[in-house]
Protein backbone atom coordinates (compact mmCIF):
# COMPACT_ATOMS: atom_id res chain seq x y z
CA UNK A 1 0.00 0.00 0.00
CA UNK A 2 1.39 3.37 -1.04
CA UNK A 3 0.31 5.57 1.83
CA UNK A 4 1.34 8.90 0.33
CA UNK A 5 -0.50 8.11 -2.92
CA UNK A 6 -3.58 7.22 -0.88
CA UNK A 7 -3.41 10.44 1.11
CA UNK A 8 -3.19 12.34 -2.16
CA UNK A 9 -6.63 10.94 -2.97
CA UNK A 10 -8.15 12.73 0.03
CA UNK A 11 -8.33 16.48 -0.66
CA UNK A 12 -9.40 17.35 2.87
CA UNK A 13 -6.35 15.59 4.33
CA UNK A 14 -4.00 16.94 1.70
CA UNK A 15 -5.12 20.53 2.11
CA UNK A 16 -5.03 20.64 5.90
CA UNK A 17 -2.58 19.81 8.59
CA UNK A 18 -5.23 18.11 10.70
CA UNK A 19 -4.76 14.77 12.42
CA UNK A 20 -8.18 13.31 11.73
CA UNK A 21 -8.79 10.66 14.37
CA UNK A 22 -12.58 10.69 14.34
CA UNK A 23 -12.98 8.08 11.65
CA UNK A 24 -15.37 5.98 13.71
CA UNK A 25 -17.80 8.90 13.56
CA UNK A 26 -17.38 9.43 9.85
CA UNK A 27 -14.55 8.75 7.42
CA UNK A 28 -13.12 11.18 4.89
CA UNK A 29 -13.85 10.59 1.22
CA UNK A 30 -11.38 10.13 -1.63
CA UNK A 31 -11.72 12.08 -4.90
CA UNK A 32 -12.89 8.91 -6.60
CA UNK A 33 -16.06 8.95 -4.49
CA UNK A 34 -16.60 12.68 -4.94
CA UNK A 35 -16.10 12.32 -8.69
CA UNK A 36 -18.55 9.42 -8.97
CA UNK A 37 -21.23 11.53 -7.29
CA UNK A 38 -20.40 14.52 -9.49
CA UNK A 39 -20.44 12.35 -12.61
CA UNK A 40 -23.87 11.01 -11.78
CA UNK A 41 -25.31 14.53 -11.55
CA UNK A 42 -23.46 15.83 -14.59
CA UNK A 43 -24.06 12.93 -16.95
CA UNK A 44 -27.21 10.98 -16.16
CA UNK A 45 -29.22 12.70 -13.45
CA UNK A 46 -32.92 11.90 -13.57
CA UNK A 47 -35.37 10.19 -11.26
CA UNK A 48 -34.41 6.51 -11.36
CA UNK A 49 -36.88 3.66 -11.78
CA UNK A 50 -39.54 5.84 -13.40
CA UNK A 51 -38.66 7.64 -16.59
CA UNK A 52 -38.83 6.30 -20.10
CA UNK A 53 -35.95 8.29 -21.49
CA UNK A 54 -32.20 7.82 -21.65
CA UNK A 55 -31.12 9.75 -18.58
CA UNK A 56 -33.62 8.03 -16.32
CA UNK A 57 -32.62 4.65 -17.72
CA UNK A 58 -28.98 5.62 -17.07
CA UNK A 59 -29.84 6.69 -13.52
CA UNK A 60 -31.68 3.42 -12.94
CA UNK A 61 -28.72 1.41 -14.22
CA UNK A 62 -26.28 3.37 -12.08
CA UNK A 63 -28.45 2.84 -9.01
CA UNK A 64 -29.02 -0.87 -9.61
CA UNK A 65 -25.35 -1.44 -10.45
CA UNK A 66 -24.49 0.14 -7.12
CA UNK A 67 -26.81 -2.33 -5.45
CA UNK A 68 -25.06 -5.24 -7.20
CA UNK A 69 -21.73 -3.82 -6.09
CA UNK A 70 -22.85 -3.79 -2.46
CA UNK A 71 -24.28 -7.32 -2.79
CA UNK A 72 -20.98 -8.63 -4.17
CA UNK A 73 -19.00 -6.76 -1.54
CA UNK A 74 -20.71 -8.44 1.40
CA UNK A 75 -21.45 -11.61 -0.59
CA UNK A 76 -25.23 -11.46 -0.49
CA UNK A 77 -26.80 -14.30 -2.45
CA UNK A 78 -29.07 -11.96 -4.35
CA UNK A 79 -29.03 -8.24 -5.27
CA UNK A 80 -32.64 -7.96 -4.10
CA UNK A 81 -31.46 -8.67 -0.55
CA UNK A 82 -29.81 -5.23 -0.42
CA UNK A 83 -32.18 -2.46 0.64
CA UNK A 84 -30.75 1.03 0.34
CA UNK A 85 -31.48 3.25 3.34
CA UNK A 86 -30.00 6.45 4.74
CA UNK A 87 -27.76 4.86 7.34
CA UNK A 88 -27.38 2.08 9.90
CA UNK A 89 -29.95 3.67 12.17
CA UNK A 90 -32.59 3.57 9.46
CA UNK A 91 -31.61 0.01 8.55
CA UNK A 92 -32.11 -1.21 12.12
CA UNK A 93 -35.36 0.71 12.43
CA UNK A 94 -36.58 -0.91 9.23
CA UNK A 95 -35.87 -4.34 10.70
CA UNK A 96 -37.42 -3.39 14.04
CA UNK A 97 -40.62 -2.01 12.54
CA UNK A 98 -41.14 -4.44 9.67
CA UNK A 99 -39.81 -7.59 11.30
CA UNK A 100 -39.77 -6.95 15.07
CA UNK A 101 -43.21 -5.38 15.37
CA UNK A 102 -44.71 -8.20 13.30
CA UNK A 103 -42.90 -11.26 14.60
CA UNK A 104 -42.12 -10.62 18.25
CA UNK A 105 -44.78 -11.83 20.70
CA UNK A 106 -45.52 -11.22 24.35
CA UNK A 107 -43.02 -13.01 26.55
CA UNK A 108 -40.42 -13.35 23.79
CA UNK A 109 -36.91 -12.13 24.43
CA UNK A 110 -34.87 -9.67 22.41
CA UNK A 111 -31.20 -10.02 23.29
CA UNK A 112 -28.70 -7.19 22.83
CA UNK A 113 -25.53 -6.16 24.65
CA UNK A 114 -24.75 -3.25 26.96
CA UNK A 115 -22.09 -2.25 24.45
CA UNK A 116 -24.53 -1.43 21.63
CA UNK A 117 -24.81 1.97 19.98
CA UNK A 118 -28.13 3.68 20.77
CA UNK A 119 -29.28 2.86 17.25
CA UNK A 120 -29.15 -0.83 18.16
CA UNK A 121 -30.88 -0.27 21.51
CA UNK A 122 -33.75 2.17 21.03
CA UNK A 123 -35.55 0.32 18.20
CA UNK A 124 -35.53 -2.84 20.33
CA UNK A 125 -36.72 -0.97 23.42
CA UNK A 126 -39.66 0.15 21.31
CA UNK A 127 -40.44 -3.36 20.04
CA UNK A 128 -40.10 -4.87 23.50
CA UNK A 129 -42.40 -2.27 25.03
CA UNK A 130 -45.01 -2.52 22.29
CA UNK A 131 -45.04 -6.32 22.15
CA UNK A 132 -44.58 -6.92 25.88
CA UNK A 133 -41.35 -8.75 25.16
CA UNK A 134 -38.29 -8.78 27.39
CA UNK A 135 -35.20 -6.78 26.40
CA UNK A 136 -32.25 -8.73 27.73
CA UNK A 137 -28.71 -7.37 27.94
CA UNK A 138 -25.46 -9.27 27.64
CA UNK A 139 -22.84 -7.65 29.88
CA UNK A 140 -19.35 -7.80 28.39
CA UNK A 141 -16.16 -8.14 30.37
CA UNK A 142 -14.68 -4.77 31.35
CA UNK A 143 -12.43 -4.77 28.27
CA UNK A 144 -15.48 -5.25 26.04
CA UNK A 145 -15.08 -8.95 25.37
CA UNK A 146 -18.28 -10.88 24.79
CA UNK A 147 -17.60 -14.61 24.84
CA UNK A 148 -19.53 -17.32 23.05
CA UNK A 149 -20.51 -18.66 26.46
CA UNK A 150 -22.07 -15.33 27.41
CA UNK A 151 -24.17 -15.47 24.26
CA UNK A 152 -25.14 -19.09 24.93
CA UNK A 153 -26.26 -18.15 28.39
CA UNK A 154 -28.35 -15.20 27.21
CA UNK A 155 -30.03 -16.82 24.21
CA UNK A 156 -32.80 -19.26 25.05
CA UNK A 157 -35.76 -20.70 23.16
CA UNK A 158 -37.59 -17.48 24.04
CA UNK A 159 -35.15 -15.43 21.95
CA UNK A 160 -36.92 -13.95 18.94
CA UNK A 161 -34.15 -11.54 17.95
CA UNK A 162 -30.48 -11.28 18.84
CA UNK A 163 -29.04 -7.90 17.80
CA UNK A 164 -25.29 -7.40 18.15
CA UNK A 165 -22.70 -4.98 16.91
CA UNK A 166 -19.97 -6.50 14.74
CA UNK A 167 -17.44 -4.13 16.34
CA UNK A 168 -18.02 -1.87 19.35
CA UNK A 169 -17.83 1.84 18.51
CA UNK A 170 -16.38 2.52 21.98
CA UNK A 171 -14.06 -0.35 22.83
CA UNK A 172 -13.27 -1.55 19.31
CA UNK A 173 -13.82 -5.19 20.18
CA UNK A 174 -15.24 -7.51 17.52
CA UNK A 175 -18.02 -9.77 18.71
CA UNK A 176 -18.19 -13.47 17.76
CA UNK A 177 -21.11 -12.82 15.41
CA UNK A 178 -20.80 -16.01 13.38
CA UNK A 179 -21.11 -18.14 16.52
CA UNK A 180 -23.86 -15.81 17.72
CA UNK A 181 -25.80 -16.47 14.50
CA UNK A 182 -25.51 -20.22 15.02
CA UNK A 183 -26.70 -19.92 18.62
CA UNK A 184 -29.66 -17.69 17.68
CA UNK A 185 -30.71 -20.12 14.96
CA UNK A 186 -30.41 -23.15 17.24
CA UNK A 187 -33.02 -21.50 19.43
CA UNK A 188 -35.30 -20.49 16.58
CA UNK A 189 -34.41 -16.78 16.67
CA UNK A 190 -32.97 -14.44 14.08
CA UNK A 191 -29.85 -12.32 14.34
CA UNK A 192 -29.26 -8.75 13.22
CA UNK A 193 -25.65 -7.64 13.02
CA UNK A 194 -24.94 -3.90 13.27
CA UNK A 195 -22.01 -3.55 10.90
CA UNK A 196 -21.55 0.22 11.17
CA UNK A 197 -18.12 -0.11 12.83
CA UNK A 198 -17.39 -3.56 11.47
CA UNK A 199 -17.51 -3.17 7.72
CA UNK A 200 -14.85 -0.42 7.56
CA UNK A 201 -12.37 -2.81 9.19
CA UNK A 202 -13.43 -6.40 8.60
CA UNK A 203 -13.94 -8.29 5.38
CA UNK A 204 -17.54 -9.38 5.69
CA UNK A 205 -19.38 -12.27 4.11
CA UNK A 206 -23.02 -12.30 5.19
CA UNK A 207 -23.59 -15.84 3.92
CA UNK A 208 -20.62 -17.20 5.80
CA UNK A 209 -21.66 -15.25 8.91
CA UNK A 210 -25.19 -16.56 8.31
CA UNK A 211 -26.76 -13.45 9.79
CA UNK A 212 -30.39 -12.75 8.96
CA UNK A 213 -29.97 -8.99 8.81
CA UNK A 214 -26.85 -6.88 8.41
CA UNK A 215 -26.96 -3.09 8.70
CA UNK A 216 -24.28 -0.60 7.68
CA UNK A 217 -23.63 3.03 6.72
CA UNK A 218 -21.73 4.21 3.67
CA UNK A 219 -20.14 7.23 5.31
CA UNK A 220 -17.79 5.27 7.54
CA UNK A 221 -16.47 3.26 4.60
CA UNK A 222 -15.49 6.04 3.16
CA UNK A 223 -18.64 6.59 1.12
CA UNK A 224 -21.07 9.49 1.17
CA UNK A 225 -23.33 10.48 4.06
CA UNK A 226 -26.99 9.65 3.63
CA UNK A 227 -26.63 6.19 2.13
CA UNK A 228 -26.41 2.82 3.81
CA UNK A 229 -27.96 -0.58 3.42
CA UNK A 230 -29.89 -3.28 5.16
CA UNK A 231 -29.09 -6.78 4.00
CA UNK A 232 -31.82 -9.29 4.78
CA UNK A 233 -32.28 -12.91 3.81
CA UNK A 234 -34.71 -13.02 0.94
CA UNK A 235 -37.30 -15.24 2.63
CA UNK A 236 -37.46 -12.90 5.62
CA UNK A 237 -37.71 -9.75 3.54
CA UNK A 238 -40.42 -11.31 1.35
CA UNK A 239 -42.55 -12.02 4.40
CA UNK A 240 -42.17 -8.50 5.84
CA UNK A 241 -44.48 -5.53 5.40
CA UNK A 242 -43.07 -2.30 3.97
CA UNK A 243 -41.40 0.13 6.36
CA UNK A 244 -42.49 3.32 4.59
CA UNK A 245 -45.22 3.73 2.06
CA UNK A 246 -45.47 6.01 -0.95
CA UNK A 247 -43.95 6.47 -4.35
CA UNK A 248 -42.30 3.72 -6.34
CA UNK A 249 -42.83 0.89 -3.85
CA UNK A 250 -46.17 -0.29 -5.24
CA UNK A 251 -47.71 -2.46 -7.92
CA UNK A 252 -51.30 -1.24 -7.84
CA UNK A 253 -52.95 1.40 -5.74
CA UNK A 254 -56.70 1.69 -5.35
CA UNK A 255 -58.62 4.05 -3.14
CA UNK A 256 -58.66 1.67 -0.21
CA UNK A 257 -55.82 -0.71 -0.86
CA UNK A 258 -52.48 -1.28 -2.50
CA UNK A 259 -50.20 -4.09 -3.50
CA UNK A 260 -46.50 -3.65 -3.17
CA UNK A 261 -43.56 -3.88 -5.49
CA UNK A 262 -41.15 -6.80 -5.52
CA UNK A 263 -37.97 -6.76 -3.48
CA UNK A 264 -35.98 -4.65 -3.01
CA UNK A 265 -38.19 -1.75 -4.10
CA UNK A 266 -40.93 -2.66 -1.64
CA UNK A 267 -38.68 -1.15 1.02
CA UNK A 268 -37.50 1.91 -0.91
CA UNK A 269 -40.40 4.33 -0.89
CA UNK A 270 -39.99 7.72 -2.54
CA UNK A 271 -37.22 9.06 -4.74
CA UNK A 272 -34.10 7.10 -3.95
CA UNK A 273 -30.64 8.47 -3.20
CA UNK A 274 -29.11 7.23 -6.42
CA UNK A 275 -26.15 9.60 -6.53
CA UNK A 276 -24.92 8.55 -3.10
CA UNK A 277 -25.53 4.89 -3.88
CA UNK A 278 -23.20 5.42 -6.83
CA UNK A 279 -20.76 7.14 -4.47
CA UNK A 280 -20.98 4.18 -2.10
CA UNK A 281 -20.17 1.79 -4.94
CA UNK A 282 -17.14 3.95 -5.75
CA UNK A 283 -16.04 3.79 -2.10
CA UNK A 284 -16.33 0.01 -2.22
CA UNK A 285 -14.27 -0.08 -5.42
CA UNK A 286 -11.72 2.12 -3.68
CA UNK A 287 -11.24 -0.04 -0.60
CA UNK A 288 -11.43 -3.23 -2.63
CA UNK A 289 -8.52 -1.99 -4.72
CA UNK A 290 -6.46 -1.40 -1.57
CA UNK A 291 -7.66 -4.58 0.09
CA UNK A 292 -8.66 -5.22 3.67
CA UNK A 293 -5.34 -6.84 4.50
CA UNK A 294 -3.38 -3.71 3.61
CA UNK A 295 -5.89 -1.43 5.32
CA UNK A 296 -5.79 -3.50 8.50
CA UNK A 297 -2.01 -3.58 8.50
CA UNK A 298 -1.83 0.23 8.39
CA UNK A 299 -4.61 0.73 10.95
CA UNK A 300 -3.02 -1.78 13.29
CA UNK A 301 0.42 -0.20 13.00
CA UNK A 302 -0.95 3.25 13.85
CA UNK A 303 -3.19 1.91 16.62
CA UNK A 304 -0.29 0.01 18.18
CA UNK A 305 1.83 3.17 18.22
CA UNK A 306 -0.95 5.13 19.91
CA UNK A 307 -1.59 2.42 22.49
CA UNK A 308 2.10 1.95 23.24
CA UNK A 309 2.64 5.68 23.61
CA UNK A 310 -0.42 6.28 25.73
CA UNK A 311 0.20 3.38 28.08
CA UNK A 312 3.51 4.96 29.04
CA UNK A 313 1.85 8.23 30.03
CA UNK A 314 0.97 8.80 33.68
CA UNK A 315 -2.68 9.65 34.43
CA UNK A 316 -3.86 8.21 31.10
CA UNK A 317 -6.30 5.28 31.13
CA UNK A 318 -6.93 3.34 27.94
CA UNK A 319 -9.98 1.09 27.77
CA UNK A 320 -10.56 -2.06 25.75
CA UNK A 321 -8.35 -5.10 25.14
CA UNK A 322 -4.60 -5.15 25.74
CA UNK A 323 -3.84 -6.38 22.23
CA UNK A 324 -3.84 -3.52 19.66
CA UNK A 325 -5.01 -5.97 16.99
CA UNK A 326 -8.32 -6.30 18.83
CA UNK A 327 -9.06 -2.55 18.76
CA UNK A 328 -10.04 -2.14 15.10
CA UNK A 329 -8.56 1.33 15.11
CA UNK A 330 -10.47 2.53 18.18
CA UNK A 331 -8.63 3.92 21.21
CA UNK A 332 -10.93 5.07 23.98
CA UNK A 333 -9.31 6.78 26.95
CA UNK A 334 -9.54 9.16 29.85
CA UNK A 335 -7.06 11.38 31.63
CA UNK A 336 -7.25 11.88 35.41
CA UNK A 337 -9.01 15.08 36.34
CA UNK A 338 -9.77 16.02 32.74
CA UNK A 339 -13.26 15.90 31.32
CA UNK A 340 -13.26 14.33 27.83
CA UNK A 341 -14.80 17.47 26.33
CA UNK A 342 -11.96 19.58 27.67
CA UNK A 343 -9.48 17.06 26.25
CA UNK A 344 -11.10 17.29 22.82
CA UNK A 345 -11.17 21.10 22.96
CA UNK A 346 -7.47 21.53 23.73
CA UNK A 347 -6.51 18.86 21.17
CA UNK A 348 -8.59 20.71 18.58
CA UNK A 349 -6.29 23.67 19.04
CA UNK A 350 -3.42 21.32 18.15
CA UNK A 351 -5.32 20.43 14.95
CA UNK A 352 -6.20 17.01 16.26
CA UNK A 353 -9.80 15.89 15.81
CA UNK A 354 -11.20 13.29 18.20
CA UNK A 355 -14.61 12.43 19.61
CA UNK A 356 -15.48 12.92 23.26
CA UNK A 357 -18.63 12.22 25.20
CA UNK A 358 -20.90 9.22 25.51
CA UNK A 359 -20.47 7.99 21.90
CA UNK A 360 -24.21 7.24 21.64
CA UNK A 361 -23.60 4.42 24.09
CA UNK A 362 -24.91 5.71 27.41
CA UNK A 363 -25.67 2.28 28.91
CA UNK A 364 -22.05 1.31 28.25
CA UNK A 365 -20.77 4.57 29.78
CA UNK A 366 -22.81 3.87 32.90
CA UNK A 367 -21.47 0.31 32.99
CA UNK A 368 -17.87 1.46 32.50
CA UNK A 369 -18.18 4.22 35.05
CA UNK A 370 -19.04 1.59 37.60
CA UNK A 371 -16.76 -1.26 36.47
CA UNK A 372 -13.73 0.77 35.38
CA UNK A 373 -14.06 3.46 38.07
CA UNK A 374 -14.38 6.24 35.53
CA UNK A 375 -14.43 9.76 36.90
CA UNK A 376 -16.94 11.03 34.35
CA UNK A 377 -19.67 9.21 32.50
CA UNK A 378 -17.88 9.94 29.25
CA UNK A 379 -14.64 9.13 27.45
CA UNK A 380 -12.39 10.54 24.76
CA UNK A 381 -11.93 8.44 21.63
CA UNK A 382 -9.34 8.46 18.88
CA UNK A 383 -10.26 6.31 15.89
CA UNK A 384 -7.92 5.42 13.09
CA UNK A 385 -8.49 4.72 9.40
CA UNK A 386 -6.20 3.18 6.79
CA UNK A 387 -5.06 6.62 5.59
CA UNK A 388 -3.71 7.68 8.98
CA UNK A 389 0.04 7.72 9.45
CA UNK A 390 2.57 6.76 12.10
CA UNK A 391 3.60 10.43 12.31
CA UNK A 392 0.04 11.36 13.17
CA UNK A 393 0.08 8.78 15.95
CA UNK A 394 3.24 10.37 17.35
CA UNK A 395 1.79 13.87 17.10
CA UNK A 396 -1.29 12.66 18.90
CA UNK A 397 0.56 10.95 21.76
CA UNK A 398 2.80 14.01 22.22
CA UNK A 399 -0.27 16.25 22.48
CA UNK A 400 -2.04 13.90 24.88
CA UNK A 401 1.00 14.02 27.15
CA UNK A 402 0.47 17.79 27.53
CA UNK A 403 -3.27 17.82 28.16
CA UNK A 404 -2.99 17.85 31.95
CA UNK A 405 -0.62 20.78 31.82
CA UNK A 406 -2.99 22.71 29.54
CA UNK A 407 -5.82 22.01 31.96
CA UNK A 408 -3.92 23.48 34.84
CA UNK A 409 -2.32 20.52 36.59
CA UNK A 410 1.16 21.08 37.92
CA UNK A 411 2.68 17.79 36.77
CA UNK B 1 -9.14 34.01 22.55
CA UNK B 2 -7.46 30.69 21.87
CA UNK B 3 -8.99 27.97 23.97
CA UNK B 4 -5.77 27.00 25.75
CA UNK B 5 -5.35 30.63 26.81
CA UNK B 6 -8.92 30.68 28.02
CA UNK B 7 -8.25 27.63 30.15
CA UNK B 8 -4.96 29.00 31.43
CA UNK B 9 -6.19 32.48 32.25
CA UNK B 10 -9.46 31.70 33.93
CA UNK B 11 -11.12 28.32 33.48
CA UNK B 12 -8.51 26.09 35.13
CA UNK B 13 -8.42 28.19 38.29
CA UNK B 14 -12.17 28.06 38.83
CA UNK B 15 -12.36 24.41 37.80
CA UNK B 16 -9.54 23.11 39.98
CA UNK B 17 -10.03 25.48 42.91
CA UNK B 18 -13.71 26.44 42.90
CA UNK B 19 -14.79 28.88 45.58
CA UNK B 20 -18.45 27.98 45.60
CA UNK B 21 -18.42 24.21 45.32
CA UNK B 22 -19.87 22.15 48.11
CA UNK B 23 -22.87 20.93 49.97
CA UNK B 24 -25.24 23.41 51.62
CA UNK B 25 -27.24 22.71 54.72
CA UNK B 26 -30.92 23.49 54.26
CA UNK B 27 -30.88 25.48 51.01
CA UNK B 28 -34.02 27.40 50.10
CA UNK B 29 -33.78 26.29 46.50
CA UNK B 30 -32.06 23.36 44.88
CA UNK B 31 -32.11 22.31 41.26
CA UNK B 32 -30.24 19.81 39.14
CA UNK B 33 -28.92 20.92 35.76
CA UNK B 34 -27.97 18.29 33.21
CA UNK B 35 -26.28 18.31 29.81
CA UNK B 36 -27.13 14.84 28.56
CA UNK B 37 -24.80 15.17 25.59
CA UNK B 38 -21.76 15.81 27.82
CA UNK B 39 -22.71 14.03 30.98
CA UNK B 40 -22.41 17.34 32.86
CA UNK B 41 -24.55 17.01 35.94
CA UNK B 42 -24.54 19.75 38.52
CA UNK B 43 -26.91 20.89 41.21
CA UNK B 44 -27.22 24.37 42.39
CA UNK B 45 -28.20 25.33 45.95
CA UNK B 46 -29.28 28.84 46.91
CA UNK B 47 -30.41 30.69 50.00
CA UNK B 48 -32.47 33.85 49.64
CA UNK B 49 -33.45 36.36 52.32
CA UNK B 50 -36.87 37.98 52.72
CA UNK B 51 -35.94 40.72 50.22
CA UNK B 52 -35.13 38.22 47.50
CA UNK B 53 -31.38 38.70 47.85
CA UNK B 54 -29.20 35.65 47.17
CA UNK B 55 -27.33 35.32 50.43
CA UNK B 56 -25.59 32.01 49.83
CA UNK B 57 -24.88 29.86 46.80
CA UNK B 58 -23.08 26.57 46.23
CA UNK B 59 -22.92 24.05 43.39
CA UNK B 60 -21.97 20.40 43.37
CA UNK B 61 -21.74 17.58 40.86
CA UNK B 62 -19.44 16.73 38.02
CA UNK B 63 -18.82 18.13 34.60
CA UNK B 64 -16.27 19.59 32.26
CA UNK B 65 -14.00 22.45 33.24
CA UNK B 66 -16.05 24.99 31.30
CA UNK B 67 -19.33 24.10 33.01
CA UNK B 68 -17.72 23.98 36.46
CA UNK B 69 -15.78 27.21 36.03
CA UNK B 70 -18.72 29.03 34.50
CA UNK B 71 -20.98 28.04 37.40
CA UNK B 72 -18.36 29.08 39.94
CA UNK B 73 -17.94 32.49 38.30
CA UNK B 74 -21.69 32.90 38.12
CA UNK B 75 -22.04 32.33 41.85
CA UNK B 76 -19.28 34.91 42.43
CA UNK B 77 -21.48 37.38 40.59
CA UNK B 78 -24.93 36.66 41.96
CA UNK B 79 -24.26 36.18 45.66
CA UNK B 80 -25.34 39.37 47.35
CA UNK B 81 -27.58 40.43 44.50
CA UNK B 82 -31.34 40.54 44.20
CA UNK B 83 -33.20 37.92 42.23
CA UNK B 84 -34.06 40.23 39.31
CA UNK B 85 -30.47 41.47 39.09
CA UNK B 86 -29.24 37.89 38.91
CA UNK B 87 -31.77 37.13 36.17
CA UNK B 88 -30.64 40.20 34.25
CA UNK B 89 -27.04 38.98 34.43
CA UNK B 90 -28.16 35.59 33.16
CA UNK B 91 -29.84 37.27 30.24
CA UNK B 92 -26.62 39.12 29.52
CA UNK B 93 -24.60 35.91 29.67
CA UNK B 94 -26.97 34.14 27.27
CA UNK B 95 -26.72 37.08 24.88
CA UNK B 96 -22.94 37.03 25.16
CA UNK B 97 -22.62 33.38 24.11
CA UNK B 98 -24.93 34.09 21.18
CA UNK B 99 -22.74 37.10 20.23
CA UNK B 100 -25.63 39.52 20.68
CA UNK B 101 -24.68 41.18 23.98
CA UNK B 102 -24.12 44.92 24.34
CA UNK B 103 -20.74 46.11 25.68
CA UNK B 104 -22.54 47.11 28.91
CA UNK B 105 -23.96 43.62 29.35
CA UNK B 106 -20.51 42.10 28.86
CA UNK B 107 -18.94 44.53 31.29
CA UNK B 108 -21.46 43.63 33.97
CA UNK B 109 -20.43 40.00 33.68
CA UNK B 110 -17.02 40.85 35.07
CA UNK B 111 -14.79 37.75 35.10
CA UNK B 112 -17.46 35.63 33.42
CA UNK B 113 -17.05 37.84 30.35
CA UNK B 114 -13.88 35.84 29.66
CA UNK B 115 -16.15 33.14 28.29
CA UNK B 116 -17.20 35.40 25.43
CA UNK B 117 -15.11 33.40 22.96
CA UNK B 118 -17.20 30.31 23.73
CA UNK B 119 -19.67 31.77 21.24
CA UNK B 120 -17.29 30.55 18.53
CA UNK B 121 -17.29 27.01 19.91
CA UNK B 122 -20.85 25.82 19.43
CA UNK B 123 -20.11 22.45 21.00
CA UNK B 124 -19.12 24.10 24.26
CA UNK B 125 -21.85 26.74 24.57
CA UNK B 126 -24.08 24.30 26.45
CA UNK B 127 -21.29 23.67 28.95
CA UNK B 128 -20.88 27.38 29.64
CA UNK B 129 -24.59 28.02 30.04
CA UNK B 130 -25.51 25.04 32.22
CA UNK B 131 -25.14 26.79 35.58
CA UNK B 132 -26.74 29.98 34.30
CA UNK B 133 -29.76 28.17 32.86
CA UNK B 134 -30.20 26.24 36.08
CA UNK B 135 -30.10 29.50 38.06
CA UNK B 136 -32.62 31.12 35.68
CA UNK B 137 -35.03 28.26 36.22
CA UNK B 138 -34.61 28.41 39.98
CA UNK B 139 -35.17 32.11 40.31
CA UNK B 140 -38.08 32.23 37.90
CA UNK B 141 -39.93 29.76 40.06
CA UNK B 142 -39.32 26.51 38.23
CA UNK B 143 -37.17 25.07 40.96
CA UNK B 144 -38.50 22.46 43.24
CA UNK B 145 -37.92 23.44 46.86
CA UNK B 146 -35.22 21.32 48.42
CA UNK B 147 -37.62 19.42 50.61
CA UNK B 148 -39.83 18.24 47.77
CA UNK B 149 -36.84 17.28 45.64
CA UNK B 150 -35.67 14.94 48.38
CA UNK B 151 -38.99 13.21 48.79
Amino acid sequence: MNLSAIRDDFPILKNNNVVYFDNAATAQRPVQVLKAIGDFYTTTNANPLRGLYAWSVGATDAYENARSRVARFINAADDAEIIFVRNTTEAINLAAYSYGMEKVNAGDEIVISVMEHHSNILPWQMVARAKKAVLKYIEPETDGTITVDMIKEAVTDKCAILALGQVSNVLGVANPVKEAARIAHEHGGVILVDGAQGLPHLKTDVQDMDCDFYAFSGHKLPGPMGIGALYGKRALLEAMQPFMRGGEMIEYVKRDSATYAELPHKFEAGTVNAADAVGLAAAIDYIDAIGYEAMEAQENAVTALILDGMRKLPHVHVYGPKDPLLHHGIVTFNIDGCHPHDIASVLDEENIAIRAGHHCAQPLMEYMQEKCAMEFRATARASVAFYNTEEEAERFVAAVSKVRKWLGFGD
Amino acid sequence: MEIKDLYREIVNEHNLYPVHKGEMEAPDLILEGVNPSCGDDIYLQLKLDENGVVTEGLFNGSGCAISQASTDMMLDLIIGRKKDEALKLAEGFMSMVRSTATPEQIEELDEAAALESIAHMPARVKCATLGWKTMQKMLSGEATPATTENE
